[in-house]
């Protein structure tokens, strides 16, 4: 077998430059870089593409010579913020993998509370070092972000297919309502469930509703997203401001508006 | 040979999360054997205080990439006993076969892509795709097969979509699912094939007499819920899991400890195989006694040969799943759920080991407070033990530095830590 490692790629007859790609984690499941190892049919296509010189769940070794950084997670501790700090400082492209790295994911569901109870609610009086949870972008520039909990393994192939050919990256700008549509799905409201789907960013070919659960917005908002209307149909069909506010902070996508509810609301 | 010998491991590889290994030997003796975890902790328990019972297993599956399919069915499990709500026999079965492709899955992962490179001497499985095409074939198959059938089941591999509170959302297409047993006739075959392979692997010469923890078995190789038991002879109800797990704090570690009858106590794949070995199907009890596994065992090397005693097990017993499953006609996918105030507690055996969640609920359902007791994070005190051990045998047969790494390295892969799980 010729060692692929050595051979310029071609993309419609054009060579291109295998690109050296680092993976990273910050407080987070590690399940989105799993993601990637999840994909078994194409994991190897995928890995011709590029050069992995770092990848810790997986790889002994690797260089700091990398040009793009995936980096998962949200920052909740100072020393967080330092391997950011040099993630950034070395990678030509910075990538936000996943709802954490994107908004702080499910990890920011304890900034509800005050630190010194979250602390003491876990460990007691034990010495915890922690911090609020963070999106990347609060500490650095973020150059793409990877949306969703978990990502789509099949849209970062695309994405970082994209990249490696210079093609630029788009995102839908409709909400995953209109994919679940498209998909024939019944409507999850009919089913009395409650969604997201009309205000949620799309990209996910409604992956939760396809499987009649409704969206919880771990992709974040949508650019044409009309919360009010979502409000009327989520009050029209009976559900609570709490079920609404339970969905939309899950993953942090929606900070602003579930902070602006809870102005107008007095909710918890 | 008197050695010297200073070891420090910043972010073992190949494992998931964050932990490091110290050791110093001076002048033959060991100074200092250091199992550190350092991962930041996410607080889920203290996350999910105030918010509904629904929010419970979909927040609490996001512990874990690896398994959160086990995070999700201990939290229903939790939220269902909490509410007396017993599943139906036809979700009791899904639930079954969703929890035996992760373990697949996850064995599979943990066998080949991370704790085989060592035997091969490679650094990761990179090297593998092109020295060995038909191993890293072999896997992905194994670990495709799992996981598209966790895909059928659950919705998706990874945080499934389809488990709730008193059953699924929707079921699987029969056509689709019939199509998985010669799939899973094949990933028999396969595995015999890892076997072969794993057969030519030297497993490290070592043993520490050790408490083994897990599910105790009523007539079956248990995976979800029943009663607690150890190789020491405690048995208790799930119920009484802090009892059994006596959670506590240690400077080294940002996860939690825990000891039973002795300092520290084991769980995962070697301890289901020790605590339950005649429950296996007869060809995964075959395929221990081929490796010499056999009950109890005390050299934690061979948890990964029980995992892939297991991967066997649990691939013969999801074609029975399946034949039950299509020689029935479908119910109805879920019950009502009517909440109420109390306690409930989910033991559910994870890859790595018996995994709980424990509920109390207000008159309306609201979270009052969540405990969750991981796998890994049970197994820290006996990685710490066993590397003491392991770094005093290596100093008295004088190995050298590179040598003693890669035995403690191998060590700790063994357990297949989940780190960031953990420490949660």
């Amino acid at each position: 077998m010729p060692d692929s490692s050595l051979t310029p790629k071609n993309y419609l007859g054009v060579p291109v430059e295998r690109p050296k790609v680092a993976f990273f984690e910050l407080s987070s499941c590690e399940g989105c870089q799993l993601q990637i190892l999840n994909n078994e049919s194409s994991l190897l296509a995928f890995l011709d593409l590029i050069e992995i010189v770092r990848f810790r769940e997986a790889m002994s070794g690797g260089g700091d010579d990398y040009e793009i950084a995936l980096v998962e997670g949200s920052v909740t501790r100072p020393d967080e913020v330092e391997r950011l700090k040099l993630i950034r400082a070395q990678a030509r492209l910075l990538v936000a993998l996943g709802s954490c790295a994107c908004f702080g994911g499910v990890n920011q569901l304890k900034n509800r509370f005050p630190l010194d109870w979250v602390k003491r609610e876990v460990y007691g009086e034990h010495p915890i070092e922690t911090a609020p949870a963070r999106p990347l972008a609060d500490f650095v520039a973020v150059d793409l972000k990877i949306y969703g909990c978990p990502i789509k393994k099949e849209e970062v192939e695309r994405i970082v297919t994209d990249l490696v050919i210079g093609k630029e990256i788009v995102y839908p700008d409709y909400p995953v309502c209109m994919e679940c549509k498209a998909n024939g799905n019944l409507c999850l409201f009919e089913l009395g469930e409650p969604c997201l789907g009309p205000v949620t960013r799309a990209g996910c070919d409604a992956w939760c509703p396809n499987s009649r659960a409704g969206c919880w917005g771990c992709r974040g908002p949508a650019t044409e997203a009309n919360l009010a209307q979502m409000l009327a149909i989520m009050d029209e069909r009976g559900f609570s401001r709490e079920t609404v506010i339970d969905r939309l902070e899950c993953f942090g996508g929606f900070a602003s508006q579930v902070a602006a509810l809870r102005a107008a609301g007095g909710h918890r | 040979m008197k050695v010297d010998c200073d070891i420090s491991v910043r972010h073992l590889t190949r494992v998931e999360g964050h932990g490091n290994i110290r050791i110093r030997i001076e002048d033959g003796e060991l100074k200092e054997a250091l199992w550190e975890v350092v991962e930041t902790p996410r607080f889920f328990e203290a996350m999910l205080v105030g918010k509904r019972w629904d929010n419970a297993p979909w927040i609490c599956g996001r512990i874990c990439g690896i398994c959160s399919i086990g995070h999700t069915l201990a939290s229903i499990r939790g939220v269902e006993n909490a509410f007396g709500i017993i599943p139906s026999r036809q979700t009791a079965r899904l639930r079954l076969l969703l929890k035996h492709m992760e373990t697949l899955q996850s064995h599979v992962l943990h066998l080949f892509f991370l704790a085989a490179p060592d035997f091969l001497g490679e650094a990761s499985v990179l090297p593998l795709i092109r020295s060995r095409p038909e191993v890293v074939a072999l896997a992905a198959g194994l670990k495709g097969l799992a996981n598209d059938l966790c895909d059928e089941v659950g919705g998706r591999r990874m945080h499934p979509t389809r488990t709730v509170v008193g059953g699924f959302t929707m079921l699987p297409d029969r056509r689709r699912l019939a199509d998985f047993r010669p799939r899973l006739l094949e990933a028999a075959e396969g595995l015999r094939q890892a076997a072969a392979i794993f057969k030519g692997f030297c497993l490290p010469d070592f043993v520490r007499e050790t408490e083994f923890v897990s599910l105790k078995g009523e007539g079956e190789y248990p995976f979800i819920g029943g009663s607690l038991i150890s190789s020491d002879g405690v048995t208790r109800p799930e119920t009484d899991y802090r009892l059994m797990t006596n959670e506590y704090l240690v400077l080294q570690s940002t996860s939690k400890w825990s000891k039973l009858s002795r300092d520290s106590f084991a769980v995962g794949a070697l301890a289901r195989v020790n605590n339950n070995f005649r429950l296996l199907r007869p060809e995964a009890q075959e395929l221990a006694r081929e490796f010499g596994l056999a009950p109890v065992c005390h050299n934690p090397y061979l948890n990964n040969i029980a995992q892939l005693v297991e991967c066997l097990h649990v691939t013969g017993d999801a074609i029975r799943l399946l034949d039950e499953l299509l020689g029935s006609a479908w119910e109805p996918p879920r019950l009502e759920v009517t909440p109420r105030a109390g306690r409930g507690v989910g033991a559910v055996e994870v890859p790595r080991g018996i995994l709980y969640h424990g509920y109390e609920f207000d008159e309306v359902g609201r979270i009052v407070s969540c405990d969750c007791v991981i796998p890994t994070s049970q197994n820290h005190a006996n990685i710490q033990h066993d590397l003491t051990a392991l770094a005093r045998q290596s100093a008295r047969q004088g190995l050298g530095d590179r040598e003693i790494e890669r035995l403690a390295e191998m060590l700790v892969r063994a357990y297949d830590p989940c780190i960031s799980c953990s420490v949660h």
